[in-house]
Parts: structure tokens; C-alpha cells; sequence
């Protein structure tokens, strides 16, 4: 089983984890400004890239909290963990 | 006496030549009508028809690896079609009456078993979405009942149908013209005919970028050179994305592991295939005697065709409290695919924003039933430029209309 590493826990298994896919997906700062092309990307569509991919993640089994993580999705190596208010990292 | 019977001989010497092959491995042509991109189950099948109803035979499937090596190899091959909405059980119907006719059409065995689908209920609910689904197929001329605890038992004698489990049987639907077939001997099927038809299978030749002009898509650039194209079909599966970001537009699919495996052989004990939404597993026997189990996906977006072991774990707990029987079974094998899940778990079909590039995918963890209906659908589709009525209700567009086809759930496991 893969060690997941809870930045305020440290690493912990992978069953204690939940998955909440791509980070950083903003609220739209002006809801009302949108269009409908615009709402079905804020609602339906999120990135899929093979490779690395900045995601969210929650302790769910252990602190409940939320954090962010860069992995690669071909891997399943996780290469860092952030805190949620943290900016994305720059992912080449 | 010579010294023969000493002498040692080459290793293999003694084996049966080998069969022949059932397609030829052509070098890549400068250029075709139609390129198809991916050699599962749905690039297979939508050369094939191409072929046989339309006539267009000027065709290359392009596959990274090597044919039907990807879901079509991997998938537990369970075929029915009682979806809830018209537009699903329309397309899903289709497919299951062109099975009942495949073996004839290939000329190939796919071992087409129509041994019936259970799907479990276990709680009030269930009972409910499951009788409101009965109800709906019959009004859509899909065969489904309902079926009472004491009828489980008969149909299928293992399931534990005792009150005294965790998440006790409390009814089925029952489909009796569901079943099973050999996924590997139906793509073989159908690439025999697709190559008999001139129609030119090239694997081991990946797509790594696309040349366009303006609204049209004019070649595709593969790891064996650049290869124009007249219309080009996206049949990727897990790997629509990759396609769908190197041609700059976006398809609301995510990626996942999706597991599955089998158990030892084992004399027949199980006539039937039996879904369970509730514990999650889903279980056939196949005609060679192994158990075959299939999982959910894996939580975390994933391209590496393996999953995490406790989800393995789960769903042998599920299988076991479903059929105590299966105890004493050893596990044999696990492996795992990559599957397009969508937002409405329905797949996602038709135009793009290329004026000759088409969709299909978004099949999720259920698209080996649809293989013929696809193929059929996508190849009608590509020969007159517009979007068969099957496939229509699934456009791209319905992300934006709100149209979305939602059959999370009310169509029980989605497999
Ligand atoms: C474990 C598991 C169990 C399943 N069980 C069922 C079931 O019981 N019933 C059911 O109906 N469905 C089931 N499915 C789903 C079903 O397998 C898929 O929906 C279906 O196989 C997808 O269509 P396909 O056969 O064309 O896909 P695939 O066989 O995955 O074909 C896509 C092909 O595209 C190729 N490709 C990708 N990128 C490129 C590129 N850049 N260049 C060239 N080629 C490329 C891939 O290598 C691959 O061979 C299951 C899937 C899995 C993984
Ligand atoms: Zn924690």
C-alpha cells in the first residue's frame, strides 16, 4: 500500500486518504458574468493530463484536513504536498 | 542406427508450426480516407462496419501498443442493456441485437453466452430504482423483471439470499438476454474482417500530434511518421485526453484505474453473472471455469493500468458476504485498465470542434457491451458526416445545453 505524505501528519496509508481531483478550480469571481460555455467548464470539465497533476487531497481518516498535492497520474508518484493556500507549483 | 536419437535438438523444434495470422502488419500508407486512432474494441468495430455497410475501405487503425491490448483485453465482458433513459437503452439495445448476430457476421467464434444479468437490490431504495427500471426497459422493448428473493435463489442457487447478512438480497432485476462473450476473440473478429476488407491495422504506432488547418485536422504525426488523414476518429479510450490536449480542446473525462480479477478454475458453479451496486462486485464464470470479479475504480486519476490493493480487498469482502462459497477460492490474477469516466456516466460521442475529427469516449467502466453498436454508430457517422440518431443524444454540446443523460446509479453497477 502507497504512503501518502499528510503535510500535517506526515506519511500515513493510502486508505486513510480521500481524493478531490484537480486543484486550485477557483469560484468563478462573478458568477452571473458567465455564459453557459463558461459554467459547463467551471462545473464539468476539469484537467486529465498523464503526468504530473497538482490535485487536492483530504486526511479524511486522520486530521480531516485538506491539503495539495503535485503526483503523476502514470506513476502514482507523489512529488511534493502543499498547504491549501499555497500557489501551484510550477509544473514543467 | 544413426547417431540422431542423441543429438540434441533446437528448443521448439518439436512444437506445431505457428497459426496463421489472422491480420496482415502492413507498413503505414502516406495517406488514408479515415484514420482511426486507438485498435481496441470501438476502433476495431467502427473499421469493420466502415467496411461492410459504407463500402470505405481506404482505413488505417492506428494502436500505440499492440491490438486490443488495452480495455478490450482487460474488461469482465459484461453485455445487457437495461439502462434506464431512452436514449442509453436505445444505443445499448442496438448493440446487444448485432451481438446476437456477431458471431455470424465475423464468421469467428466470440463465445456470445446470453446467460442472463442479475442486478441486486438491498435496500428499500434499490428495490424502487430497480422496479422503476424494470418498468422503463419494458417500455423500451428491453427484456428485464423483476425477480423476488426466492427466484434469485433459483436462478442463480449461490447467492446467499439469507436475512442475515450485512446487506440482505431483497430482489433482482433479471435480464435474460444478457451475458458474456470472449472480449480478445471479438476483437480478433473483427480486425480479421476489418483487414480482409483491405482495411490496414498498424500497432505499435502511436499518435503524438496532430497538423491542422484552420478547422480541419489534415495528418496525424505517429511514432512511425506522418500520415495524412481525410476524417479522423478518436477511439482512445483512457487516453482521449492526451489526444483531445494535443489537438487543444477540451473533453470532460476523467482517467481512473479500473481493477478486476480472476480466481483459479473451478468446475461450473455459477450460471449466470450477478451485479451488486450496494457491496460493489460484479461476478461471472467464464467457460474456461475462472471467476471473473470486477472492482470500482480507483478514487485518484490514474494512466498507470494498475490500482491499490485494498480495493481489491473490498471487493473480495463484497464477493464473499454475496457468495459464501467463494471462500475456499484462490485468487488467481488482478490487472487493471484505464477508463474514461464522464460527469453523467454516459459516454460522450459525435462532432468536435474539428469540422473532420470525431469523438468517442467517455464509455467509462461499461464499454465493451456497446462495442458493436459503437463501431456501428461511429462508422455511419463518419461515412455521411453527421452524428447517427443513437449517438446523438450523447454530444459533446450536452455539457453546455444541460441535456446530460444520468445514469450514475440508476442503471445499478456501471459496467
Ligand atoms: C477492469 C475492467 C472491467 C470492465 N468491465 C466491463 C464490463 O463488464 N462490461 C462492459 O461493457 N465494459 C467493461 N469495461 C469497460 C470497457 O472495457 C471499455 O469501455 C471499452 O473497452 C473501451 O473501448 P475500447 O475497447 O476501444 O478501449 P481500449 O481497448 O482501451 O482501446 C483504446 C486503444 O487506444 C490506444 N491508444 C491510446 N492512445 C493512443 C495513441 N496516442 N496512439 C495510438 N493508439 C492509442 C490504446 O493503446 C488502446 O489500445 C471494463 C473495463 C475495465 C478496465
Ligand atoms: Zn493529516
Amino acid at each position: 500500500m502507497q504512503l501518502i505524505e499528510c503535510p500535517w501528519c506526515g506519511p500515513r496509508e493510502e486508505v486513510e486518504f480521500h481524493y478531490g481531483g484537480q486543484a486550485h478550480v477557483a469560484y468563478p469571481e462573478d458568477p452571473a458574468a458567465l455564459d453557459d460555455e463558461q459554467w459547463a467548464h467551471y462545473v464539468f470539465y476539469r484537467d486529465n493530463p498523464k503526468g504530473r497533476f497538482a490535485e487536492r487531497w483530504s486526511h479524511a481518516a486522520g486530521c480531516r484536513r485538506w491539503f495539495n498535492a503535485v503526483r503523476d497520474t502514470a506513476t502514482y508518484r507523489f512529488e511534493s504536498v502543499y498547504h491549501p493556500d499555497q500557489p501551484k507549483p510550477v509544473i514543467p | 542406427m544413426t547417431g540422431d536419437i542423441t543429438r540434441p535438438r533446437t528448443p521448439g523444434a518439436d512444437l506445431p508450426d505457428h497459426p496463421d495470422f489472422l491480420w496482415r502488419n502492413p507498413e503505414p500508407k502516406k495517406s488514408y480516407d479515415v484514420v482511426i486512432v486507438g485498435g481496441g474494441g470501438h476502433g476495431l468495430a467502427t473499421a469493420h462496419y466502415l467496411a461492410k455497410n459504407h463500402g470505405i475501405t481506404n482505413v488505417a487503425v492506428l494502436e500505440k501498443g499492440w491490438l486490443a491490448g488495452g480495455n478490450m483485453a482487460r474488461n469482465t465482458t459484461i453485455i445487457r442493456s437495461n439502462y434506464l433513459w431512452d436514449e442509453s437503452s436505445a444505443i445499448y439495445e442496438h448493440s446487444l441485437k448485432l451481438w446476437e448476430g456477431l458471431e455470424e457476421d465475423l464468421g469467428y467464434p466470440i463465445l456470445f453466452s446470453q446467460r442472463g444479468v442479475l442486478n441486486l437490490a438491498h435496500t428499500l431504495q434499490d428495490v424502487r430504482d430497480s422496479i422503476r427500471r424494470v418498468e422503463a426497459n419494458k417500455l423500451n422493448g428491453v427484456d428485464a423483471e423483476w425477480v423476488e428473493p426466492d427466484e434469485v435463489r433459483k436462478i442463480c442457487p449461490i447467492v446467499n439470499t439469507s436475512a442475515d447478512i450485512r446487506y440482505p438480497v431483497m430482489g433482482a432485476t433479471y435480464q435474460p438476454r444478457a451475458g458474456i462473450a470472449k472480449h480478445d476473440y471479438v476483437a480478433w473478429g473483427f480486425a480479421r474482417r476489418a483487414d480482409e476488407a483491405g482495411i490496414d491495422l498498424i500497432q505499435d504506432c502511436e499518435v503524438t500530434g496532430f497538423t491542422t488547418d484552420g478547422n480541419r485536422v489534415t495528418g496525424v504525426q505517429t511514432s512511425r511518421g506522418t500520415i495524412a488523414a481525410g476524417t479522423v476518429a478518436l477511439c482512445a479510450a483512457g487516453h482521449t485526453s492526451v489526444l483531445t490536449d494535443m489537438l487543444g480542446f477540451r473533453v470532460p473525462v476523467q482517467s481512473h484505474p479500473l481493477q478486476a480479477l480472476v480466481s483459479e478454475l473451478l468446475e461450473p458453479v455459477h450460471p449466470t453473472v450477478v451485479m451488486s451496486n450496494a457491496v460493489h462486485v460484479y461476478v461471472s464464470q467464464a467457460h474456461k471455469g475462472e471467476l471473473v470479479m470486477g472492482a470500482g475504480v480507483d478514487s485518484y486519476n490514474g494512466y498507470g493500468q494498475r490500482g491499490a490493493f485494498h480495493i481489491i480487498e473490498r471487493q473480495m469482502a463484497a464477493a464473499v458476504e454475496l457468495f459464501p462459497v467463494f471462500a475456499r477460492a484462490h485468487l488467481l490474477r488482478t490487472w487493471g485498465g484505464i477508463v474514461d469516466t464522464s460527469p453523467d456516466a454516459s459516454p460522450i460521442v459525435g462532432r468536435t470542434p474539428y469540422d473532420n475529427v470525431y469523438l468517442n469516449c467517455g464509455w467509462g467502466t461499461g464499454g465493451f457491451k456497446a462495442t458493436p453498436g459503437i463501431g456501428d454508430a461511429m462508422a455511419h457517422t463518419i461515412a455521411h458526416g453527421e452524428p447517427h440518431p443513437y449517438v446523438a443524444p450523447f454530444a459533446l454540446d450536452r455539457f453546455v445545453s444541460g441535456a446530460l443523460v444520468d445514469e450514475h446509479g440508476a442503471a445499478a453497477v456501471a459496467h
